[in-house]
């Protein structure tokens, strides 16, 4: 190997050079010149969609991008004006946001917090997004809301339905419409007592990520505090397709329910695996054996096919609900795209008109304002009666649907049917027990 | 007891596919001397064979039923599949029904001639490059084989039924003299691994007691000298690569009931087809097989509760650490051959 | 000057000039142009060019001068990633203590993973990286991603040593020894070298054009210099003139008397540490360490890249990775409606027709593109852009009339 030379004038010089470049001349302005990240200062503001086109929740990406456009639609004054003409709070004109027309770019997430982050970036720095939404998974969801509070921007979350959202892991500048696991949980294991009985063991297989862990924990304690008895609990892996290796087990464990904590593709292939081995129509201790779902979509019931015939579940909203805003909703999604929206698209859509709202109420796009406008909202005509947006942990507090799937169904959409509105009363739970720190909302810049 | 029986079978049915797989790329490997990183898009295509008859067969036209309606209040509009029109509701459901077990005749002769297509228009300018070329154009052409169907078909899994006739599942424990309900499997995966054995078999009495598969074999074992006695090689090689991928696509068309076919699923199995290739020893026919059935049973074992709970998550790289420690201890692989890739 | 001839001089010259200048080259059209779609002067792009680079030029050490197939590098990375992410956690946000962990913890896994796999050769090397790979993905998402502190407590362990599926983010409550727990407002603090942070950028805004300075790139691509002259400096050694030895005869070499073994462990271990560094950059500009890192797929993109460029060149690699991520992020965002602007002024019918035909190789579909480039590239052009640079020059070059005629002199005949 050669010796380096480094002679004195050679060190002279570089250090010379380096710190002429570190007096740059100011002709530069620093990014911190707007008042908050990304400003919107033409006659357009830009919203980013960071939704999963590839990946276990495809699906649910491409009918949240569907939700998501024709809320721009209507947030710029055409269709129908969807749920604007219901919602309770009439700020929203149909002229955009604040006069400035609505545009969107869209990322795909990939359901990776890595792919999820540089999708989020990249539309916040080179699109200039001022406000990021979307998602269908929660550790995607946690990933880019930590990553909106780094950069000074709002994160609506779309569908993400772990506690950790605005529990552990909640942000000052992250929304989140959708309900959770404690509330699916609270809901859940009242009609599954009613209707299973109150002296149950329970097997749990679990997506291995935050969602998962949550899910399972809130039905576990739920179940347990009606008289359930918890016999194992297998974390499987979110990319697993076979499910076969899991199931085979609990035909021997002693339990008579199996819970499948799994979302998106994994229910699919958790319930067709476990229909396959036959235990839908087994027996175990001297009762049928049963299934639960705790948290359904009709897109994977309609990949479960006729699997999912009378297990239970819970949904944040259905479309065959009749109040005046989910009926509104359905009309206006169902002319535009031809089929019911799910309720990822429903969640997807509401976030992005209260986003608006927000703004409009508070007279800027400011991240800090926005929040003041959101803090203890209660709003109605949004397809899920009176809810709350309440200002302790950004989480909105409604009514949560239990549902099972139709023995008859009529159509490939008419899946599921709703068996009881659990009361927003019954599922409120304290600010406190998630822990976590919301933190101060940051502008950015 | 009965856990393990189960795991047996699990492990049994998982290592037919990977068995499957590795049998066919020894197959190239082994007459061809072509590492071939996109095999397991064959075994994708081979499910999307299955996928496309399906909706062929389901084709069908739109009618507006006036005494239904649908969501929005509309008349309903239901879609009625030509089979209907053509042999009657009844056997146009069995012909629907049975789908999956059809796409085998179409799948064959389908998998051939891709496989021809692959090798004639690109592999077999690959027969003397180095292997590292080998490997990185079949990877390309692996990214492009799962973007075409991406494309085609979307992101989504497709769901695929078995034929409703194999649905449930068989009591094997009431056989075994086991209490009823304890070990119970479905029938297609029983299914699956018969039909596994037998293409297997069929490959190896192929290439066992026919002339063809004697030259073929003669041309495994020293290519040169068989070109010199004067018979054409190339022609059967060829074939051969075509029936190493109307093998790979089998499997893949009669996999579509266990686990809906995606465009990722040739990605997902070549690189534990690849490892079960290597420990079986390149090169060696009965080693693949051997081993695909060997790791398969090895994974499921290591998926049961006892073993999860000392050891959380070693499932899913068990087969990584066998590996490792069989490429440790017998460099060539479980059955493989001296001399083989050792450059 | 530095120790390199002045061919190799200018080529570090180039490079440097390339990455200063990244700003100003990247970002061509104005802003709000209907060609704006293409520009990449954002920090996220301009900073995975320069990472991507360095793990490039790293595993072009590797399989450019030996010839040794490697998919595992992406475990370095994660590794290289977590480790930072520790230090974050641990020490405080200066980015370059975190690099140092990145850079110790990744060589010390490839002095691990390299004494094995490189017992063997071929493809039973690459395999036996591939399985190293798959399983610190395995272990990264599951088996270290298990509470280790117990189900009351709730400390640093409390989502294992990674964090699982979500990854290994910052929090509030992390210790920070020797930096600040938390930054002003109340929110986490930020990457920084000695007080300058990453994420800072300033704009020059020059007529309709705008430029973006960001701290963070300018630091990474400082490292990327660094590492690319390293890598000059191996080339030219006669280090590196053993590796290429063993490339092209190894038994040759065993029977000269030199044993192979250490120079390939020491190959591996430097190309690992690139790769670790290169994890450790990308924690420090975007602080989420996430196991999709360590999936053998993120190896085979840096295999692309390498190909891509050119294996065994020193540009090739630099070349590659750039390539690749601005098709990557720039390539897969255009979407119909952006096409159908830009063929606005094509008549009706034949604007669908060109659209039908482009769609499926961009957006969605570039995957597709990526693939079918790959393809063509080592069928025609196994040497990679380099190559194909190459040829352009000497098909200039050759348009100068060449006099051939002997000088008069004889040669032996040999």
């Amino acid at each position: 190997m050669s010796n380096p030379t480094l002679s004195r004038r050679g060190v002279l010089k570089t250090g010379a050079i380096a710190g002429a470049g570190v007096a740059a001349p100011t002709i530069f302005t620093a990014q911190s010149a707007a008042a908050f990240t990304n400003e919107p200062t033409g006659s357009s503001v830009t919203l980013g969609f960071n939704v999963p086109q590839s990946g276990p929740y495809a699906d649910e990406g491409a009918d949240e991008l569907r939700a998501y456009e024709l809320a721009v639609e209507h947030l710029n004054g055409g269709g129908d004006g969807g749920l604007m003409n219901t919602f309770s709070s009439k700020a929203l004109q149909g002229n955009g946001i604040m006069g400035k027309k609505v545009e969107y770019v869209t990322g795909d997430t990939q359901t990776k917090s890595d792919a999820a982050r540089a999708s989020a970036r990249s539309m916040i720095e080179k699109d200039g997004a001022v406000m990021i939404t979307g998602g269908s998974s929660s550790g995607v969801a946690v990933a880019v809301q930590a990553l909106c509070q780094e950069a000074g921007v709002i994160f609506m979350a779309g569908l993400t339905h772990s506690n950790d959202t605005t529990g552990k892991d909640k942000k000052a500048n992250g929304f989140r419409h959708f309900f959770n696991s404690y509330m699916t949980g609270a809901a859940l294991a009242p009609v599954l007592a009613n209707n299973y009985g109150t002296d149950r063991k329970a097997y749990h297989l679990t997506a291995d990520y935050n969602w998962g862990y949550t899910t399972e924990e809130a039905v576990r304690t739920s179940t347990e505090a009606m008289g359930w008895e918890t016999v194992g609990t297998v974390l499987t892996p979110l990319t697993q397709t076979d499910f076969s290796s899991y199931i085979a087990p609990v035909l021997n464990s002693g339990a008579d329910v199996l819970v499948l904590n799994h979302y998106g593709g994994n229910m699919v292939n958790s319930l067709t695996n476990a229909v396959q081995f036959g235990l839908r129509e087994r027996q175990a201790n001297g009762k049928n054996f049963e299934i639960v779902v705790p948290l359904y979509s009709r897109l994977m019931a309609k990949g479960a096919g006729a699997n999912v015939k009378g297990i239970f579940g819970s949904t944040n909203w259905h479309w065959s609900l009749q109040d005046e805003g989910s009926k509104q909703f359905v009309q206006s999604f169902g002319t535009k795209y031809g089929f019911p929206p799910s309720q990822a698209a429903h969640t997807c859509y509401v976030q992005a008109l209260l986003y608006a709202d927000a703004v409009e109420r508070a007279g800027s796009f400011n991240p800090c304002a926005v929040g003041e406008a959101l803090k203890d909202f209660e709003f109605d005509g949004m397809g899920n009666g009176k809810t709350l947006y309440r200002g302790e942990d950004h989480q909105c507090f409604k009514d949560v649907l239990v549902v099972k799937g139709k023995e008859n169904p009529t159509s490939e959409f008419d899946l599921l049917e709703i068996v009881e509105i659990t009361p927003v009363s019954q599922v409120t739970y304290d600010a406190s027990i998630f822990g976590g720190d919301l933190g101060t909302c940051n502008p950015g810049a | 007891m009965e856990a393990i029986i189960l795991q047996i079978l699990n492990g049994l049915d998982k290592g037919s596919a990977y068995a499957l797989i590795a049998l066919g790329l020894t197959l190239i490997f082994g007459t061809l001397g072509v590492v071939n990183f996109a095999h397991g898009a064959l075994f994708m295509i081979g499910a999307f064979c299955a996928v496309t008859l399906s909706r062929i067969i389901s084709a069908s036209h739109t009618i507006v039923d006036d005494t239904q309606t649908d969501f929005l209040g509309n008349p309903l509009k239901v879609e009625v599949p030509y089979v209907y029109d053509w042999f009657g509701q009844a056997t146009g459901d069995a012909i629907i029904d049975w789908a999956v077990p059809l796409s085998i005749l179409f799948a064959i002769p389908v998998m051939i001639g891709i496989g021809v297509l692959m090798e004639r228009g690109l592999i077999k300018h690959f027969y003397h490059r180095p292997h590292a070329d080998q490997i990185l154009v079949t990877f390309g052409l692996a990214i492009v084989l799962q973007e075409i169907i991406k494309y085609y078909y979307g992101a989504n899994p497709i769901p695929t039924p078995a034929p409703s006739a194999f649905t449930g599942s068989f009591d094997f424990g009431a056989l075994m003299g086991f209490d009823p309900g304890q070990i119970i499997y479905p029938y297609w995966r029983i299914i699956y691994f018969i039909f596994a054995a037998i293409i297997i078999g069929g490959v190896f009495a192929f290439l066992q007691f026919t002339t063809f598969g004697m030259v073929v074999r003669a041309g495994m074992a020293d290519r040169e000298t068989v070109q010199l006695l004067g018979i054409n090689i190339d022609k059967r090689f060829t074939l051969m690569f075509g029936i190493a991928a109307a093998v790979a696509g089998l499997a893949g068309v009669m996999y579509t009931p266990i686990n809906s076919p995606n465009y990722h699923m040739g990605m997902d199995f070549l690189v534990l087809s690849f490892v079960v290739v290597v420990v079986g020893g390149m090169g060696s026919l009965p080693g693949a097989v051997l081993a695909g059935f060997l790791l398969g049973i090895v994974e499921s074992f290591a998926s049961m509760r006892v073993v999860l709970d000392i050891m959380p998550g070693i499932n899913q790289i068990i087969i990584y650490l066998v590996a490792i420690i069989i490429l440790l201890t017998r460099p060539r692989g479980l059955m493989g051959r001296k001399g083989v890739m050792e450059d | 000057m530095l120790g390199l001839d002045k061919k190799d001089t200018y080529l570090l010259l180039f490079v440097a000039a390339l990455t200063m200048l990244a700003p100003f080259l990247l970002n061509p059209f104005p802003e709000g142009s209907a060609m704006a779609q293409f520009n990449a002067g954002y920090p996220d792009l301009m900073q995975r060019f320069v990472i991507f680079g360095v793990f490039a030029i790293g595993f072009n050490i590797l399989f450019g001068l030996t010839g040794y197939l490697s998919f595992g590098h992406a475990a370095f990375l994660g590794v290289g990633s977590y480790a930072a992410m520790w230090m974050f956690k641990l020490f405080g946000m200066n980015v370059l203590p975190a690099l140092g962990l990145s850079l110790v913890m990744s060589g010390l896994f490839a002095v691990l993973i390299g004494y094995i796999s490189l017992r063997r050769s071929g493809i039973y090397f690459s395999i036996l990286t591939l399985a190293f790979a798959m399983m610190s993905y395995s272990l990264a998402y599951s088996v270290l991603a298990t509470d280790m502190d117990g189900p009351d407590r709730q400390g640093l362990l409390q989502k294992g040593l990674t964090g699982g599926e979500t990854g290994l983010q910052l929090t509030l409550e992390d210790p920070r020894i020797f930096g600040e727990q938390t930054a002003g407002a109340g929110n986490i603090p930020v990457p920084n070298l000695f007080g300058r942070e990453m994420r800072s950028a300033a704009e020059l805004n020059v007529g309709d054009w705008v430029f973006t300075f960001s701290a963070g790139y300018y630091f990474a691509a400082l490292i990327m210099l660094l590492s690319f002259y390293l890598s000059i400096r191996i080339f030219r050694s006669p280090f590196g003139m053993m590796l290429r030895a063993i490339k092209s005869n190894q038994q040759r070499l065993n029977y000269t008397g030199l044993n192979a073994k250490p120079y390939m462990l020491t190959a591996f271990v430097v190309s690992g540490m690139y790769a670790g560094l290169a994890g450790g950059l990308m924690a420090s500009m975007d602080p989420l360490a996430g196991p999709e890192r360590m999936f053998w797929t993120a190896s085979g993109e840096v295999v692309l890249m390498t190909i891509l460029g050119g294996v065994g060149t020193l540009l090739g690699p630099v070349l590659g990775a750039g390539a690749i991520k601005y098709m990557e992020n720039i390539l897969s965002k255009i979407n119909s409606d952006i096409l159908h602007q830009w063929f606005a002024f094509l008549p009706d019918g034949l604007e669908d027709f060109v659209i039908t035909l482009i769609y499926p190789f961009i957006g969605k579909g570039w995957h597709l593109t990526l693939g079918l480039i790959f393809m063509a590239v080592v069928i025609f052009l196994p040497g990679g852009l380099v190559e194909g640079g190459q040829r352009i020059a000497r098909m200039f070059k050759r348009k100068k009339p060449t006099t051939d005629t002997p000088d008069g002199k004889t040669t032996p005949a040999e």
